[in-house]
C-alpha cells in the first residue's frame, strides 16, 4: 500500500513523527487539566508545565469552589436536560420517517426524501430569526416559548433531523425484505412491525446516530446563545458569559471547560465505534 | 476504532447515501394485498414533517423574505443588505477571512488527513494513534477554544505555543543578552553608544587588548554562571584580546574602567572587530568576560552588535492582528484533521490490492504507485472529505468566538451574522441577509448531495 513509500529505514522516523503528532494533539487538552488543577496564583506566577517541578501545586479547590457556584451547577442539569430529550426524540421521530421511506409506499415519496437529502446542510444560521421570531409568538399560559429548555430542544431535534432520518432510512432498506413480508403475512400492524422488527435491528445505526445527536448538543454553543435564556441556559452558555476577562477567570474556565469535556470524552471513548461509524455515514452535513 | 470494517465499504465512506446502501425501495405491487396504505405513511412521517416545515423550511423562505426589507422590517430595500455586506472595514474583513477560511482550512485539514492515513496504514499502534488525533472532534468548539486561549497566551511563562517558540529560539541562538546595558555617559570613556550598538572608542591594533566596560546592567540578566571579571589575557600576534565586564562594584568603591576584584564578567556578549564598515572577526565573551578575536591584522574597532542588548525573544504574537485568523485555523485543524484522517483511512483500506501490485510489476516507484494509482482512486474520498470541511467552515462561529474573543480582525461571516442579529448589532434585515448568503453559498454542496444520491439509486 501507499505506506510503503514510508520504507522500512523510514519507518522508524514515521514511528517518531507521529509519537510527536500525538503529543501535539494531547498537549493542549493536558495543559487545560493541570491548570484547573493549580491555584490562581500558581497559575499567574508560570505555565501548567512548571507543575512538573512543583507537584505540590496541584489542588482541587477550583473544582470545589466552581461547585459551589449555584449557576453552574444548573448549568449542568440544563445541559443534562436539553441533551437527552432532543437525542431521544431526534431518535424516535427520525426512525418512524425513516422507516415510512424505506418500507411504506405513498406517492412523493422519493421526492420527499430527496427535499430530506437536500436539508442536510443547511446552515443554523438561516433559521435563527425567524425560529426566534416564530417562538416570540408562543405563550401558553404563561409558559413562553423563547428562552425555554423546549425551545431549545425543539431547535436541535429539527435540525438533526435530516441526517438522522438520512442514516437511518439507508440502514432500514438494507433490512431483508423477507423479515417484513413475514411479519405482514403473520398479520403484525405496521406499528408492530417497526417496533418489533426495525427498531431492534437497527440497533447499531440508532446507536451511532444517538452518539452523534447527544454529543452534537451536548457541545453546542449557537443555538443556546439565541435561544435560552440564564435560567435555561447550559454549560457553554455559562461558561462563555464568564469569558469577558479571560486570564482573570481562568479558575473558572479552566474546571468548568474541563467538566464540560468530560461527558463527550467518556461517551467517545466508551462508544467511539459507533460514533466513527456515523461519522463515515454522515459526512456532508 | 477501524472504520473500514463493519461492513462499511469505501464508496460508502464517500458519503453518507453509500454507507449502508440498501435494495433498492420495494417494488410496487409486487404483493398488492401485504401493501399497507398510504395515509398510514402520513401518519409515521408527520412529526418529522411538522419540525422540518416550521423550524426548517419556513425560516429559509422568511430569511429570504426578511434579508430585503431594513432593521425595523418596515421598508423595502431591495439588495441594500446584500451590498451591505461589501462595504465598510469591518465588513470587508469578514469576507475576507471567511475566504481565507474556505480556501485554507479545509485544502490543509484534508492534506493532514491523507498524511496521517498514510503514515499510520503499518503502525502497530495505530489505533491509538487514531484515537487521540480524533478525541477533538468529540468536545465542544467552546472547550476547544478555552484550550487553545491557554495555548496562545503572550507570555511564554503562561502560554505553550510561546514557551516552545522561545525554547526552540535560544536553542539555536544563544539567549543571553543585556536589555539596557550601555556604556557609562560622560566624556572620555572606553566606550561609547552608535546606534544602539556599543564601540570602542579607540582603534585597536592586533596585539593590543581592550577593554569594555558597561554599566545599567539589570541583575536578572546577569546569568548564574557569571565568573568575576578578569584581566584580558595576552595578545598573541593577529589576536586583539579584552575583556566585557559589569563596572560597577557592590558597595561602592573599585576603580571606574578598570576590572575590579567583585566586578563581575559579562558572559555570552558578541563582540565584532570592525575596520571599514565591514566585519573582519568575531568572538564571544567567557563566563569572566574575557574574549580573544583571531586573525585580526592591522588596527580595528571593537564593537557589541545591537543584538546584545536587544530584549530576548518573545515568541509570535498569536492573538495580535496578523496572525489571529492563521491562530484560529490552526486550532479547527486540531479539531477536524482526525475526521480526515479517519474518513481517508477507511477510503485507502478499500483500495483494491490488484491495482496497486499490476502497477508495481509494471515497475512503477512507490511514489508513482501513489501520486497514479492510489490518489485517482482516493478522489471520491478526498472529495465528500473537502465538500463537508467547506460546509463545516462557512458556519465556523464558536472558535472565532472564543478565541478571537470579540477582536474585529478575527471576524468571519457566520460570526457576523450572529452580531447583527444577536449581539447588539440590531439589524435584522443585515443579518439575514448574510444567513442566506451563507446558505447561497452551500446550495453547490446540496446539489452535490443530491447528484450523489440519484447516482446510487441507479
Amino acid at each position: 500500500m501507499a505506506s510503503r513509500l514510508v520504507g522500512r529505514a523510514g519507518g522508524t522516523v514515521a514511528q517518531v513523527l507521529l509519537v510527536l503528532v500525538a503529543l501535539f494533539w494531547l498537549v493542549p487538552t493536558f495543559g487545560l487539566f493541570v491548570e484547573s488543577l493549580r491555584s490562581t496564583e500558581d497559575n499567574n506566577a508560570g505555565g501548567w508545565w512548571k507543575v512538573f517541578s512543583h507537584p505540590s501545586q496541584i489542588t482541587t479547590s477550583a473544582y470545589g469552589s466552581l461547585l459551589d457556584k449555584p449557576d453552574f451547577v444548573d448549568s449542568f442539569w440544563n445541559t443534562v436536560l436539553i441533551t437527552v430529550p432532543a437525542t431521544v426524540l431526534v431518535v424516535a421521530i427520525a426512525s418512524l420517517a425513516a422507516y415510512a421511506f424505506a418500507w411504506l409506499e405513498f406517492p412523493g415519496r422519493d421526492w420527499l426524501f430527496l427535499i430530506v437529502v437536500a436539508l442536510l446542510v443547511v446552515p443554523v444560521q438561516v433559521a435563527l430569526l425567524p425560529v426566534a421570531k416564530l417562538y416570540g409568538n408562543i405563550d401558553v399560559g404563561g409558559f413562553k416559548m423563547y428562552g425555554s429548555i423546549t425551545g431549545v430542544v425543539l431547535f436541535h431535534v429539527a435540525f438533526g433531523l435530516p441526517f438522522a432520518i438520512f442514516l437511518l432510512r439507508n440502514f432500514f432498506a438494507a433490512i431483508p425484505r423477507d423479515l417484513l413480508e413475514a411479519a405482514r403475512m403473520d398479520g403484525g400492524s405496521e406499528w408492530t412491525i417497526f417496533r418489533r422488527v426495525i427498531f431492534p435491528l437497527g440497533g447499531p445505526a440508532i446507536a451511532s446516530l444517538g452518539i452523534f445527536q447527544f454529543l452534537w448538543v451536548w457541545n453546542d454553543l449557537l443555538v443556546a446563545l439565541v435561544f435560552a435564556n440564564t435560567g435555561a441556559q447550559p454549560m457553554t452558555k455559562w461558561l462563555q458569559s464568564q469569558m469577558r476577562q479571560f486570564t482573570g477567570n481562568i479558575d473558572i474556565l479552566a474546571p468548568g471547560a474541563f467538566l464540560s469535556l468530560l461527558v463527550p470524552l467518556v461517551v467517545f471513548f466508551a462508544f467511539q465505534r459507533y460514533f466513527v461509524q456515523g461519522v463515515l455515514a454522515g459526512s456532508v452535513k | 476504532m477501524k472504520p473500514s470494517n463493519e461492513g462499511v465499504p469505501p464508496a460508502a465512506t464517500a458519503g453518507g447515501a453509500a454507507a449502508v446502501t440498501g435494495p433498492a425501495a420495494p417494488r410496487r405491487g409486487a404483493r398488492e394485498r401485504l401493501t399497507p396504505p398510504s395515509w398510514l405513511a402520513l401518519l409515521f412521517l408527520l412529526p418529522a414533517l411538522l419540525l422540518l416545515g416550521f423550524l426548517v423550511v419556513y425560516p429559509i423562505v422568511y430569511s429570504v423574505i426578511r434579508s430585503f426589507f431594513d432593521a425595523s422590517g418596515g421598508s423595502f430595500v431591495g439588495f441594500d443588505n446584500y451590498t451591505g455586506v461589501f462595504q465598510g472595514h469591518d465588513d470587508l474583513v469578514a469576507v475576507r477571512n471567511t475566504v481565507v477560511w474556505v480556501v485554507v482550512a479545509p485544502t490543509l485539514v484534508t492534506i493532514i488527513g491523507l498524511f496521517f492515513a498514510v503514515l499510520t496504514e503499518r503502525i502497530r499502534w495505530a489505533t491509538a494513534f487514531k484515537l487521540v488525533v480524533f478525541m477533538p472532534m468529540a468536545i465542544s468548539f467552546l472547550a476547544s477554544g478555552v484550550i487553545f486561549r491557554l495555548v496562545y497566551q503572550q507570555d511564554p511563562d503562561q502560554g505553550v505555543a510561546n514557551a516552545a517558540l522561545v525554547a526552540i529560539h535560544d536553542t539555536f541562538k544563544s539567549g543571553t543578552t543585556y536589555p539596557g546595558a550601555g556604556p557609562r555617559t560622560g566624556g572620555d570613556q572606553l566606550v561609547h553608544e552608535q546606534g544602539g550598538a556599543v564601540v570602542g572608542s579607540g582603534p585597536v591594533s592586533a596585539g593590543q587588548t581592550a577593554l569594555l566596560p558597561l554599566v545599567k546592567v539589570k541583575p536578572e540578566y546577569l546569568p548564574k554562571d557569571a565568573k568575576p571579571a578578569a584581566q584580558p589575557p595576552a595578545a598573541k600576534a593577529g589576536q586583539v584580546t579584552g575583556t566585557v565586564w559589569f563596572d560597577f562594584t557592590k558597595g561602592g568603591g573599585g576603580e571606574l574602567n578598570k576590572p575590579n576584584a567583585g566586578e563581575s564578567g559579562l558572559p555570552g556578549v558578541k563582540v565584532e572587530a570592525v575596520r571599514g564598515g565591514k566585519v573582519v572577526a568575531t568572538a564571544t565573551t567567557g563566563k569572566d568576560g574575557t574574549f580573544t578575536l583571531k586573525k585580526v591584522s592591522g588596527a580595528v574597532t571593537v564593537r557589541l552588535p545591537k543584538s546584545n542588548f536587544t530584549a530576548s525573544y518573545g515568541g509570535a504574537e498569536w492573538l495580535g492582528s496578523t496572525l489571529i485568523t492563521p491562530a484560529i485555523i490552526g486550532s479547527y485543524l486540531w479539531v477536524w484533521s482526525g475526521f480526515a484522517m479517519v474518513l481517508i483511512a477507511a477510503g485507502l483500506a478499500a483500495i483494491p490490492r490488484d491495482a496497486l501490485e499490476a502497477a508495481r510489476v509494471d515497475g512503477a516507484t512507490e511514489w508513482q504507485v501513489f501520486r497514479r494509482v492510489t490518489i485517482p482512486l482516493l478522489a471520491p474520498v478526498l472529495m465528500v472529505v473537502l465538500v463537508t470541511l467547506v460546509i463545516n467552515v462557512l458556519k465556523v462561529f464558536d472558535l472565532v468566538f472564543i478565541i478571537g474573543g470579540g477582536d474585529p480582525d478575527a471576524n468571519v461571516l457566520a460570526l457576523e451574522m450572529w452580531t447583527k442579529s444577536f449581539g447588539g448589532g440590531n439589524d435584522p434585515g443585515a443579518g439575514s441577509a448574510i444567513a442566506v448568503l451563507l446558505f447561497l453559498l452551500v446550495l453547490p454542496a446540496m446539489l452535490f448531495n443530491i447528484r450523489r444520491l440519484r447516482q446510487e439509486r441507479k
